[in-house]
């Protein structure tokens, strides 16, 4: 039997926890993710089976909780992604482990990290036009094959996930960590990954004038990553809390504004014209050139719909959750671009995000980043945490699994 | 005869003192010995306002009566003092109105069809129509504007002409349509020796291209004070303009003066002392500050703003600049100087709820600094109240509140530039330029009812010699975190304001409280 943290889907309470923790209070919301009514709760289970060859089981070593999660657990993900997985499920995708199995190139006892995407080839089924191409977040075949649907592990009911003690990994999915890399690095690589990818999904001119609308590790993360493909161009970030305002300062970013704040100063920064309309934000005329939305939050975007230029780009890199108001996409001819998990490069030759990802853990100043992780026995207080994680000074909670 | 000015030193026996403190006022009383100064009481004005203006346009200084200048097929242009004079605003009808419609008449007799009125706003923000129909009277309103009555522009480059430089290489550029008129009538209310004068046409019809000449720190630094023409660079700058302009447009100017009745009857015990206040004095100050207290922030301000003052009139003079503005001085010294013997450790000053820049507005905590640091602090002839290195206490609230409307660019001063400095040199070498060419700041003064992007600048510019002068700035019931982001101190009392400037002046220091408005200007000894 395995220690594991399950997620059950309950529609009521679903829809429950939606109502509640759409309120103010933060406090509540973690209550209300760690509380009686969470969908998420702690059991022993069978251990997940590996379904082919190819695959391994991985014993967690540090498993980081992820905004999407946090989203899953209060009610602020969309309901498009439930036909994208299949219940109950572990959830848990960014994660250090080891591997339990000998595979051809490579043997048991291996630190690995995780590219979480579950596509064609663990799926054990034809390539799709995407993976194909090398680009296997977009892959078509997430819900069939050998495998439950999911789009990643940590939402198939049948390979487990990161917040237990074990779960199974097909070896095209595993990438060995340099020695170099301690468990604290190595278990941002995920999320770095994804960073990666986002600041690949637009080409940014040298000059063009970037903004992050968020520096939770999602904001600090592409942040990183975009001062790896665009050095030169002025980046500005949107930050709450001060400890994120001056992370993002450490990690070169050409200036950082709060939130109130924000519009004014992107405003005068690129000499735009700015509007107040009778109901809701202001909005430029003139503005930014892309945009990195990385809360997650509808307000996150709307913000970034309303600072980009006309012509502009806007990449939603945090799972989005909530609506906005489009307007300005079609007024302002707006770019809206998705970036989502990671991929192997594309056919043209580009290193894979995950290659990236662990070079950049390496170099980065990231030390810190990772709290002191949580025994999934006190699931309740790492929740608390990671939802409240900007107001206490935290960027990132994770779990070891492994210990008591 | 109204008794001069007057300086009291505090004794057991004198009374809490007056002090304003923005939208209200209380009474403190200060450490014995404390000297207060007090204004020349109100002059008496001129008993018959038109027979007075009748008699300036007719009998000029230095130059022709106004009839002489008048002729057919001329292009007259009539510009005057915008809404940041006087303060508070006057009873109508606006000394201003009057002035305009005997000159009106009088160019009207003489068949002059192209006649335009300009406000002399500079970069001020637009006055709003209700706003100039006001200061100008219905009959001139509802006859000249739109199209014949507007706004200085000083971003419409086709409507702004470069007259020369004067022997300093300063640019004059102007407002076109003035510096191509045959006849200048500049109607003007002086109320404090700075303006008025060389400074009306040369400042109140420039562009910023013009203004950046004399509106900065080192001339500022170098205008001790801006109060006293003779000892203020800034002035001196003026002047040469203004000779400039003599040459090349004909300037006739009505100069007026006013006396000191600032407050309202139902509040007329802020015009006097507190020991002759009577028993209805006493009993409307406890009243008003009462009901004021108990007002919601907005009303009160409402209230505040409607304030109108009953001044009188104590002098209308007409003629050349240069003749004019001496008498003018004059008059206004005579309301408003009051002898002062030595500097002090300390000086106190209440800063009351307007400035010249927020008329029907608020006052942001930039308005507070250079009413304070700038106005206030340069009321003095010859050295200032307050030595090289002593302590300057006000009293404000120093609220974190902007007008979106008017203040733009002052908020984004304020949260972007002051985070980063607040030293004038600093500000004005790396920041000026930014916000003077913004074109959004340019697009909210010509179309909306904004201050000029660079307008903040040149409020923390009015402090500049202040700053450098003083060891030690504390507000009494000051906001901490506005006054902080200012480089400022707060103190909830007096005591506590004199607790934190004892590192600066010791424990006994010499106190001299400034006690205006009414205006009082210290000619220190
Ligand atoms: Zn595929």
């Amino acid at each position: 039997m395995i220690l594991s943290l399950e997620y059950r889907h309950s529609s009521a309470r679903y829809l429950a926890s939606r109502t509640v923790t759409s309120t103010k209070a933060g406090s509540r919301l973690s209550a209300m993710v760690a509380g009686n009514m969470s969908p998420l709760r702690l059991i022993n289970l069978a251990a997940p089976v590996v379904p082919g060859e190819g695959w391994t089981r991985v014993a967690p070593r540090l498993s980081g909780i992820c905004g999407s999660d946090i989203g899953l657990l209060t009610g602020r993900s969309s309901p498009y992604f439930s036909s994208v997985s299949s219940m109950p499920f572990v959830p848990g995708h960014e994660v250090v482990g080891e591997t339990l199995d000998d595979l051809p190139d490579l043997p048991a006892g291996s630190r690995v990290v995780l590219d979480p995407v579950l596509s064609c080839e663990p799926r054990d089924i034809e390539s799709c036009r995407w993976c194909a191409d090398g680009r296997e977040s977009r892959c078509d075949h997430v819900t069939t094959g050998r495998l439950a649907p999911g789009v990643q592990t940590g939402s198939c009911s049948e390979t487990g996930g990161a917040w237990s003690r074990q779960f199974v990994a097909h070896r095209s999915q595993l990438h060995v960590v340099p020695d170099s890399l301690d468990d604290e690095r190595a278990v941002l690589v995920e999320p770095l990954a994804c960073a990666v990818h986002a600041a690949r999904r637009v080409d940014i001119d040298p000059g063009a004038t970037v903004v992050v609308v968020g520096a939770g590790t999602v904001g600090l993360m592409t942040l990183l990553a975009l001062r790896e493909v665009a050095p030169t161009a002025p980046i500005h970030v949107i930050a709450k809390h001060r400890h994120q305002q001056e992370r993002a300062l450490a990690l070169g970013a050409t200036a950082v504004h709060e939130p109130s704040h924000a519009v004014r100063a992107l405003r005068r920064s690129t000499t735009a014209r700015m509007h107040k309309p009778e109901w809701g934000r202001e909005f430029l005329l003139g503005g930014v050139d892309v945009v990195f939305e990385c809360t997650g939050g509808a307000s996150g975007l709307d913000s970034a719909l309303r600072l980009a230029r006309a012509g502009g780009t806007v990449v939603v890199s945090g799972m989005p959750s909530g609506s906005v108001d489009l307007a300005p996409l079609w007024l302002r001819e707006l770019h809206l671009v998705g970036a989502y998990a990671s991929d192997s490069g594309g056919g043209n030759g580009q290193r894979s995000d995950f290659a990236e990802a662990i070079e950049l853990a390496g170099a980065a100043p990231i030390d810190g980043w990772v709290e002191p992780p949580y025994p999934l026995r006190r699931w309740r207080e790492a929740m608390a945490h990671a939802v409240d994680a900007g107001k206490l000074g935290s960027v990132k909670i994770a779990f070891a699994p492994g210990k008591d | 005869m109204s008794r001069p000015g007057f300086v009291l030193t505090v004794d057991e026996r004198t009374p809490p003192l007056l002090v304003h403190q923005g939208e209200g006022f209380r009474l403190e009383r200060l450490p014995l010995g404390s000297r207060v100064i007090y204004p020349p009481d109100s002059l008496k004005g001129v008993r018959n306002v038109d027979a007075e203006i009748q008699h300036a346009l007719l009998n000029p200084l230095g130059i022709e009566p106004l009839p002489e200048l008048l002729y057919p097929n001329m292009r007259l242009t009539i510009v005057f003092d915008d809404l940041s004079l006087p303060l508070p605003q006057m009873q109508t009808p606006d000394i201003r109105q009057r002035v305009i419609e005997h000159v009106l008449e009088l160019a009207a007799a003489k068949g002059v069809d192209d006649v335009e009125l300009i406000v002399a706003n500079a970069l001020h923000r637009r006055m709003t129509p209700a706003e100039i129909k006001r200061v100008v009277g219905e009959r001139v309103f509802r006859s000249f504007f739109p199209e014949h009555l507007r706004n200085h522009d000083a971003e419409d480059r086709a409507n702004l002409v470069e007259i020369g430089k004067t022997k300093h290489g300063e640019v004059v550029e102007l407002n076109r349509r003035a510096m191509e008129s045959d006849l200048i009538v500049y109607v003007n209310i002086t109320t404090t020796p700075m303006s008025g004068g060389p400074k009306s046409v040369s400042v109140g019809l420039a562009s910023y291209r013009s203004l950046r000449h004399h509106h900065n720190v080192h001339t500022l630094r170098h205008s001790r004070s801006f109060n006293d023409p003779p000892n203020s660079a800034m002035h001196h700058s003026y002047e040469r303009m203004a000779d400039l302009i003599g040459g090349h447009v004909k300037v006739f100017t009505i100069e007026t003066s006013l006396n000191n009745d600032t407050f309202p009857t139902a509040t007329s015990f802020l015009n006097k002392r507190e020991w002759e206040w009577n028993v209805a004095d006493q009993a409307s100050y406890l009243a008003v500050k009462r009901g004021n207290e108990l007002m919601p922030a907005r009303a009160r301000r409402k209230v505040w703003q409607k304030n109108v003052a009953p001044y009188a009139v104590t002098g209308v003079n007409a003629g050349l600049p240069s003749e004019v503005h001496p008498v003018t001085l004059d008059n206004v010294h005579r309301q408003q100087v009051t002898e002062v013997q030595g500097q002090a450790d300390v000086a106190i000053f209440g800063l009351p709820y307007i400035c010249p820049y927020n008329v029907n507005s608020i006052m942001n905590p930039i308005l507070v600094m250079s009413l304070g640091l700038g106005y206030f602090f340069n009321l003095y002839k010859n050295r200032p109240i307050v030595r090289k290195g002593g302590a300057a206490i006000f009293y404000h609230p120093v609220e974190h509140e902007f007008h979106p409307v008017h203040h733009p660019s002052y908020i984004d001063f304020f949260d972007e530039v002051l985070t980063q400095s607040t030293d004038p040199v600093v500000l004005e070498t790396k920041y000026e330029e930014q916000f003077a060419t913004d074109p959004w700041y340019i697009q909210l003064y010509r179309k909306s009812y904004a201050y000029h992007g660079v307008h903040p600048f040149y409020m923390w510019y009015w402090g500049a010699h202040a700053l450098e002068h003083l060891g030690e700035v504390i507000f009494v019931g000051g906001n901490r975190r506005t006054t902080a982001r200012m480089g400022f101190k707060a103190a909830s009392t007096l005591a506590d304001a004199l607790e934190i400037a004892s590192h600066t002046v010791g424990r006994s220091p010499s106190i001299t409280y400034q006690h205006a408005p009414p205006l009082v200007v210290a000619d220190v000894r």
